[in-house]
Formats: C-alpha cells, structure tokens, sequence
C-alpha cells in the first residue's frame, strides 16, 4: 500500500447558488483545487464523484460523464466514477479515491462530491429517500422524524434537553462566521433555536442542516509524486466506511451506531493512532443530536454523555476536542453529495494552517460522514 | 408516486414476519436470509401479534406532501410482545403517547394519490387500554 496524500483543496460557496447550475458549482469547486495543487489538469489518471440524486434534483443521471467533459477531463479520457451512498456519498468517494492511490493502481486523482438541491420543490421528500421507504417512509416516517426518535430516546434515557441540542446548533453556527465559504455566517441564540418551529418533535427547524447547493474537491497523489508538488502535503492516513441495518427500527440498540463506532476503530487502527491524538473533528451534524450521538460512537463522550460534551465547551473551538470548526452541515450547509468531501477539506485547511480565524492548532484530524440514520459511515484520518 | 407492488405486500396489512429456525430471531419486515446466521438460516413465517410498547416515538410536523391532511401525526418504533419491531403511524393524540405506551394494531389508511389515484392501506397503532 502506497501512502496518499492530499496535494489540493477546494470547495464551491455552499448555499442556495441560483445564479449556478450543477456544472457551474462542481467546476468552481475542481479550479480551487487544481490552482491549490499548481496542476493542469493532464496529471489527473480518474475521478471519482460523490452525488446522492442528480436524477431527482435535476433530472440528470450519468453526471460522472458530464462532470469528466466540463472539466474538461473527457479529451484525456480518464475513468469518472460517480458514487452514491445517500448524504455519505462525498465520504464513500473519497474512500474509492483513496483505495486508488494506495493500491498503486493511480498516482494522481480526484474525490469530488457535488449536488445541487434547490431547483426543486419536493427536496425535503428526496432527502428522505435515503431511509428504508418502504418499511419507514411509507408509515410515515422522515429523516428528521428518525433523528427525533432518537432525540427522544437519549432524553428520556439520559436527560438531556432540548438546550443541550440547541446549543450544539449555537456552537456551529459560531463557528461559520469566520468561514467564507459557509451559507449561514450569522451568530444564532439557544432561544432562537428554541423558538422556532418544530419538525419533528424534539426537534425544530433550527436543529436542522440547510439543504444546500455545493460542491467540493480534493486531489489525491501517492506520497512520492506528492512530494514533487508540495513540500508541505497532508496525508490520509485512513478512510474506513461501514455499514449497518438501513431501518432504524432494525438496530438492537437504536442510539448505538454500529457503522460509526466500527469505521472510527478500524480508521484509527489503520492510521497507527488513537483518538487522544485526534485535535480537530469535522462530524455529521445533519441534525444537532446527529452531532450529540456523534460524540458518543466517536469516543468523545461516554455513552449517554454527549450532552455534557456541548454543555463543558470541550467541542468548542477553543475546548480540548473542537467539531465542526467549519460550521459543520448546520451552519456551512449540506449540499449531500458533496458534504463529505466538505467535510475532508475543512480538516486539510485545519492542519495546514490555511482556517484564517477558525484555526485550531491540531497534527491530526479526523472527518465522519453518515448516511441516512447511520446505514453508512465513513472515517477519515489525516495527518501533518 | 409509490411503487405499485408495494399494495400487493400482505406484511403491510397482516403483522407477519420471519422467524429464524436457526437461532431464534424474529424480523418484520420478512426476510429470506437471516442476518445473524445467514446461509445457516431457515426462515419460516410467524404471526407476530398485534400488542407491543412504544420504544420511541415523534410528531411530525413537518410532513411530505402526501400526508399533509394528518399533520401533525404521530410515528413510533413499537416493539411487539414477540420481539418484532415496527415503525408505524400512532393514531392518537400526541399528549397521550409516551415511551412505553401499550399499544395495539389496527388497519388504516396511509395516503392515496391524488382524488381518483389509489390509496394506500397499512398497519396504524392505537392506545391499548
């Protein structure tokens, strides 16, 4: 195995991006990136894209072709892959990407991840397409309905509160303000998100990721052809996904998430370090107690104990274990498909020193980004 | 728009589900492999019963386009008295409902498409008292 390294980053503005169509967005996000790592563009040998459902936001399927010619990667010839996972799909791209370069099959590709939600009415019943319908959406269930079952639960288990969710909420959208790229760059209030309407009980519009328009781009080369391009890469030490029952209702234990906890332990594993090491974490904040059970299948908190992770500040910026320095997917925004490769370059920023006023000064980051309630989990580790 | 088979899906009027011969577990929906013994499996039908208790439950507010007339409604993981579990509509007053509730099934409608489209049947709960 090759070790890999991430020679480029860049990312589209995430929001509602009405003056951009999806080419517009993921070709934004791919120059960023090719500028970042001083390439053309010929040194690239195959793309892999993360896309949750171009066929329903914008009826367009075979976006790996589209993405390859307006890139204009098509005249070289090189094999697109697009890859789809539900809102992991960014992460499961970056793990074939990986799996590219390590093997020794590529030495140079890109991870992309890109979707663009707004020009459709019915967004919010896409992005339930990614739990069981026909066991859970068809009786009623949502994604947000799930995410609240489980708020429910933790509460009535461990009592927490709908505070504690709140302010995981205040802490991202904090966190946002200083990052250009993010759609919400405004501080919040525990009281705003208090206030605001229910989604599904407990939780409120403001415990809720924006469906975004966005896209993401690294580039990934084999350690020796990086070096050829920078002297100061940033190596991806791992990327681990996992898989778990796609209902919720199908999961023993429903606030324990299988795929998390197995993904992060084999990641850490693979990369030879253990999650003392880990000084800055980007995690699945689709909703806040996304972000709150996070804590616990990470190993941040104890089980039960998420909640006294947000309430001590430890994940804070300037606590001992900060998420989300980015805005995470509340505040910066959820363009799925492309969140975790979002997600990815966030954490590159981060340990090269390139986060401007969200900076934390950390040697290793870690990345986790989940499907649906948990069906996939991707890990990702990267190093100094 | 719905898949049209799903209507003809019996499980989804008749709590019926696999039981593993093999090792014991139930599952709801059916299944052909059991997930825990796999090849070993030898999946049979069981009739899981109608009462169980609420293990979770939400109200939903913010409610797709086909469910909008019930909002806001009431969804639950219920867990079966015979170790099943099934998420499904609660048809009562959400102040009523909590983590733990008894509970048993009932047949009820679920959603049609559009005034003359077809409408969906399945399995609802209700407060067993």
């Amino acid at each position: 195995m090759k070790r890999v390294a991430v020679i480029g980053a860049g990312m589209s503005r995430f929001g509602e991006l009405w003056n951009m169509s999806f080419r517009d967005i993921v070709i934004s996000a791919g120059l960023e990136a090719l500028e970042d790592a001083n390439l053309e563009g010929r040194e690239i040998e195959a793309m892999y894209v993360g896309n949750m459902s171009a066929g329903r936001f914008i009826a367009q399927e075979h976006v790996s072709a589209l993405i390859a010619d307006y890139s204009g990667l098509a005249s070289i010839n090189i094999p697109a892959i697009r890859v789809e996972a539900g809102d992991a799909s960014g992460g499961v791209a970056l793990k074939e990407a990986y799996i590219a370069v390590a093997s020794g099959i590529h030495d140079i590709v890109i991870a992309a991840g890109v979707e663009k939600v707004t020009d459709v009415g019915s967004s919010s019943e896409i992005m339930d397409s990614s739990i069981d319908k026909e066991w859970e959406a068809f009786n009623g269930a949502t994604l947000a309905g799930l995410f609240a079952m489980m708020a429910r639960l933790h509460m009535h288990e461990y009592g927490s509160s709908e505070e504690d969710l709140a302010r995981i909420s205040v802490k991202n959208h904090k966190n946002a303000v200083n990052n250009p790229k993010a759609q919400f760059r405004r501080e919040i209030t525990v009281e705003s998100v208090l206030n605001s309407p229910y989604v599904a009980e407990p939780l409120k519009v403001l415990d809720s990721a924006p469906i975004s328009d966005g896209a993401a781009v690294l580039i990934l080369a084999s350690e020796d052809v990086a070096r050829k391009y920078t002297d100061t890469p940033v190596f991806l030490d791992a990327v681990v996904q996992s898989s778990d029952y796609l209902a919720l209702q199908n999961r023993r234990d429903i606030l324990e998430m299988r795929a998390v906890k197995t993904a992060t332990r084999k990641a850490l594993k693979l990369a030879g370090c253990s999650l003392d090491d880990v000084g800055v974490f980007e995690l699945h904040d689709s909703f806040t107690i996304a972000e709150m059970l996070l804590y616990e299948n990470v190993g941040i908190a104890e089980r039960g104990k998420g909640h006294e992770a947000i309430r001590e500040g430890v994940v804070e910026l300037g606590g001992s274990n900060p998420v989300n320095p980015s805005g995470g997917l509340k505040a910066c925004g959820h363009a799925v498909g492309a969140t975790g490769i979002r997600q990815a370059v966030e954490i590159v920023y981060q340990l090269r020193g390139d986060a401007g006023k969200r900076q934390v000064d950390a040697e290793t980051g870690m990345a986790v980004n989940i499907g649906g309630t948990g069906a996939t989990a991707v890990t990702s580790v990267f190093r100094r | 728009m719905l898949p049209r088979f799903w209507r003809k899906i019996k499980y989804r009027y008749n709590l019926v589900g696999t039981k593993c011969e093999n090792c014991g577990s139930i599952y709801y929906p059916p299944r052909n492999i059991c997930p825990e013994c796999r090849r070993k499996s030898r999946m049979v039908e069981v009739e899981l019963g109608e009462r169980g208790r609420v293990v979770t439950y939400t109200v939903i507010h913010d409610v797709p386009e086909s469910s909008k007339l019930m909002k806001p409604y009431v969804v639950g993981i219920v867990e079966l008295d015979s170790g099943a579990r099934v998420t499904a509509q609660i048809v009562e007053d959400p102040e009523r409902v909590e983590i733990g509730s008894r509970v048993r099934a009932v047949f009820r409608k679920y959603g049609e498409e559009g005034e003359d489209g077809i409408i969906y049947y399945g399995t609802k709960f209700v407060l067993d008292e």
